[in-house]
């Protein structure tokens, strides 16, 4: 027991040296999550607001007028224009006068009381950030509405008009103010760090090999699981920090209201850092390099950003999609980290979420333990 | 239980590979005294690190026995591991950590006591000549150092036996040296038994006995002196005036018209002969080539070494296979 225990404690520390010695590598380790944040964080400002917008309101009634008001009131568009007819304000959006326009059909109220209302929006397709943006801004100002919206984009080499599938997404509910940080931050703080851990644990193990200190170690009296956990310790301490820094800098730098407990919040991320180490030991029993540690490390990345519902909704997608975003922890850890950060929740609404994430830590670390072996064969 | 310090049975190892199975070590056999130092000596690719390894339960074996201190190889892996040292082939301690972390990380893992260290560590520095370096990266070190480093660190636990593959390779002469003389000490003064891999002829006739190994068996297994003489016949040593044509007259020995020509081994410009009776070849031999206009020097007879013997006895070992008697030549630097 003794034994053992001085063994472990020198695997960790062996660990940790290295780690602290290589420092190029650990600063670049928590320097990306917190430069990734940045960039993620302006490039979702970009959100365009203010946008210089015409109207042509055939109706010139209450409702008609109450629907302008809110397009203003929403912050996203500037109404200084009002024009007579669609051909005027597509001239208007050729000139570049405007970036966006309304074209409110005769009897809107009348129609809105039968639910048949229609609004057409027109946006400058030359800019995309205006059409994403101002597409958004005006179906969430709309619904309340009950207006069906038809948006067509001018583009500015000719009259080529044409309808965008309407979509709402819920975060709209939460996020009232579209302010994209508040949906963004909590989620990439843990894709960043699903991508660390595992390309880090991944690392260690498969350079081990590569460089053949493995088998020094395998001739001594430490036992396979020590091996293990001598790995997992540094790792769980350098990503548990990143994250925090992830964190700390969202809600004091961005302002991201931090809603919910925060203990609750720190025990999951440990959970969930665990998760993530399970599946780079697992990465590194296929990758035989540490080239192939990073393209597979990469592919799960991508799958993280496009299967888990970080910034796709899950819902919609076929079910096998679903399935296969469902052997990606983040698809979990980012329900839970919004139902906390975002929405202020506690176990009560993310047990389901907790239960899978606990499962699948236990059997991956099962999987990756029977994978470290006590021979070179 | 057995007597025997290391014991392999019929020991054997398959490797299953894309091309097939490979078999780098077959029915092997080998009993090593308490005490004794014994060398495992063959070219490159004889099967030495992988019958070092299945012995040493590092890799699974396909078959047969094998054992160290009466602990079985598979089973009893870490009893073993407690109790040997082992510096593999190529340098693999963490290169990024110090001397001294590298010796203070083996001795936590292999359970020595923080008091034990205390004195153990300083000691063995000293011993390996690192007491200076204690503050250098494992990764830094010449090639002798590292491996006086490996050798450092696989004595932390004062182990009874220790098995060493290559242990001066990429060494300078002067190193190996001074590394021979360090396991001399230890077997003189520890009793420590030694497996010692090498390709090394000088290195194998400082062990008590050895296994020359080819294509994965042993084609002799014996102490050196005995080895040596089961070589064939007297050995001749001289410098030709014109190598490539003595060489080529010696290969085909009825063109030259003399009997008795064993066999021939290029040595440097020098050429190595085995013939029956010196006596009676030399003034033969040296009449025959001066009629074809060549002059030999500095000819003599020497006792054969264990290189000339390693490089006779593979040759026959090559010939019953392929069952020719044509002279045929290894060379050698
Ligand atoms: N892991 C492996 N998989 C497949 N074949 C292997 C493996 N390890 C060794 N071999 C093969 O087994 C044979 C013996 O190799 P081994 O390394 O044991 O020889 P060696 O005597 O130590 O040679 P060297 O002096 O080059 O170190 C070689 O043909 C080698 O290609
Ligand atoms: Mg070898």
């Amino acid at each position: 027991m003794r034994k053992r225990q001085q063994r472990l404690f020198a695997l960790v520390r062996k660990e940790l040296t290295q780690m602290l010695r290589d420092r190029r590598t650990l600063g670049i380790i928590m320097a990306i999550p917190l430069i990734e944040l940045f960039i993620f964080a302006y490039a979702v400002e970009m959100t365009v607001d203010h946008i210089p917008t015409a109207v042509v309101d055939m109706s010139q009634d209450d409702e008609s007028r109450r629907l302008v008001e809110a397009l203003v009131v929403s912050g996203f568009f500037d109404v200084d224009v009002y024009l007579n007819s669609e051909a005027e304000l597509i001239h208007a959006l050729d000139a570049g006068q405007v970036r966006a326009g309304f074209v409110i059909p005769p009897n809107f109220a009348e129609a809105l009381q039968r639910g048949t209302a229609q609004v057409l929006v027109l946006v400058d397709g030359s800019d995309s950030f205006t059409v994403q943006s101002g597409y958004s801004a005006a179906l969430s100002v709309t619904q309340a509405f009950a207006t069906d919206l038809m948006l067509q984009k001018i583009d500015r080499l000719g009259q080529d008009v044409g309808g965008v599938p309407i979509e709402s997404f819920t975060h709209v509910l939460y996020n009232p103010n579209m302010d994209d940080m508040v949906f963004i931050v909590p989620g990439l703080g843990a894709m960043l760090l699903q991508y660390m851990t595992i390309n880090l644990t991944a690392t260690v193990v498969v350079r081990e090999r590569e460089m053949g200190t493995i088998e020094q170690l395998l001739i001594t009296p430490t036992r396979p699981l020590e091996l293990m956990v001598g790995k997992m310790v540094p790792n769980i301490l350098f990503s548990f920090l990143a994250m925090m820094i992830v964190t700390f800098t969202g809600i004091f730098w961005f302002d991201v209201p931090f809603r919910g407990n925060f203990w609750l919040y720190v025990w999951l991320t440990l959970l969930f850092i665990v998760s993530g180490l399970g599946m780079g030991l697992l990465m590194s029993t296929v990758a035989q390099t540490q080239k192939q540690v990073q393209q597979l490390s990469q592919l799960v990345a991508v799958l993280g950003l496009l299967l888990t519902g970080f910034i796709y909704p899950r819902p919609p997608m076929p079910v096998a999609i679903q399935a296969v975003g469902g052997l990606i922890p983040l698809t979990y850890f980012v329900r839970i980290v919004r139902g906390i950060f975002t929405k202020g929740v506690g176990l009560e609404f993310l047990w389901s979420d907790v239960t899978a994430l606990l499962i699948y830590s236990a059997v991956i670390m099962t999987l990756a333990a029977v994978t470290f072996r006590k021979r070179l064969d | 239980m057995s007597e025997y310090a290391i014991a392999a049975d019929g020991l054997t190892k398959v490797f299953k590979t894309r091309g097939g199975l490979v078999t780098a070590v077959s029915e092997l056999t080998l009993h090593v005294q308490p005490g004794e130092t014994f060398g495992l000596i063959g070219p490159d690719g004889a099967g030495k690190t992988t019958a070092t390894r299945v012995i040493l339960g590092l890799l699974r074996r396909s078959g047969g026995h094998s054992s160290i201190l009466g602990y079985d190889s598979m089973r009893d892996t870490y009893a073993i591991r407690e109790r040997v040292g082992y510096i593999a082939q190529q340098f693999a301690l963490p290169a990024d950590l110090t001397v001294m972390e590298n010796m203070q990380f083996f001795a936590h893992v292999q359970g020595v006591s923080p008091r034990q260290q205390k004195q153990r560590i300083p000691d063995l520095l000293a011993f390996a000549g690192l007491g200076e370096f204690t503050e250098r990266l494992a990764g830094r070190l010449s090639g002798g150092m590292k491996k006086k480093l490996a050798l450092a660190c696989s004595l932390v636990h004062e182990p009874q036996v220790v098995l060493l593959d290559e242990p001066t390779l990429g060494v300078d002469p002067v190193s190996r040296r001074e590394f021979w003389h360090l396991l001399g000490k230890l077997r003189a003064e520890k009793g420590l038994t030694i497996l010692v891999c090498t390709p090394y002829m000088d290195e194998a006739e400082r062990c008590n006995r050895v296994g020359l190994m080819v294509n994965g068996r042993f084609i002799a297994y014996d102490t050196p002196k005995a080895i040596k003489r089961q070589v064939n016949g007297r050995l001749l040593e001289f410098t030709p005036s014109d190598t490539p044509n003595t060489l080529a007259l010696l290969q085909n020995p009825s063109r030259l018209g003399v009997d008795g020509i064993l066999e021939v081994q290029t040595y440097g410009a020098m050429l190595h002969l085995f013939v029956d009776d010196p006596a009676l070849r030399v003034p033969q031999l040296t009449a025959a080539l001066s009629a074809q206009g060549i002059t030999l020097d500095g000819l003599r007879e020497i006792e054969p070494r264990m290189e000339e013997a390693f490089i006779s006895l593979i040759r026959r070992q090559e010939e019953e296979r392929v069952d020719g008697k044509r002279l045929s030549v290894v060379g050698t630097a």
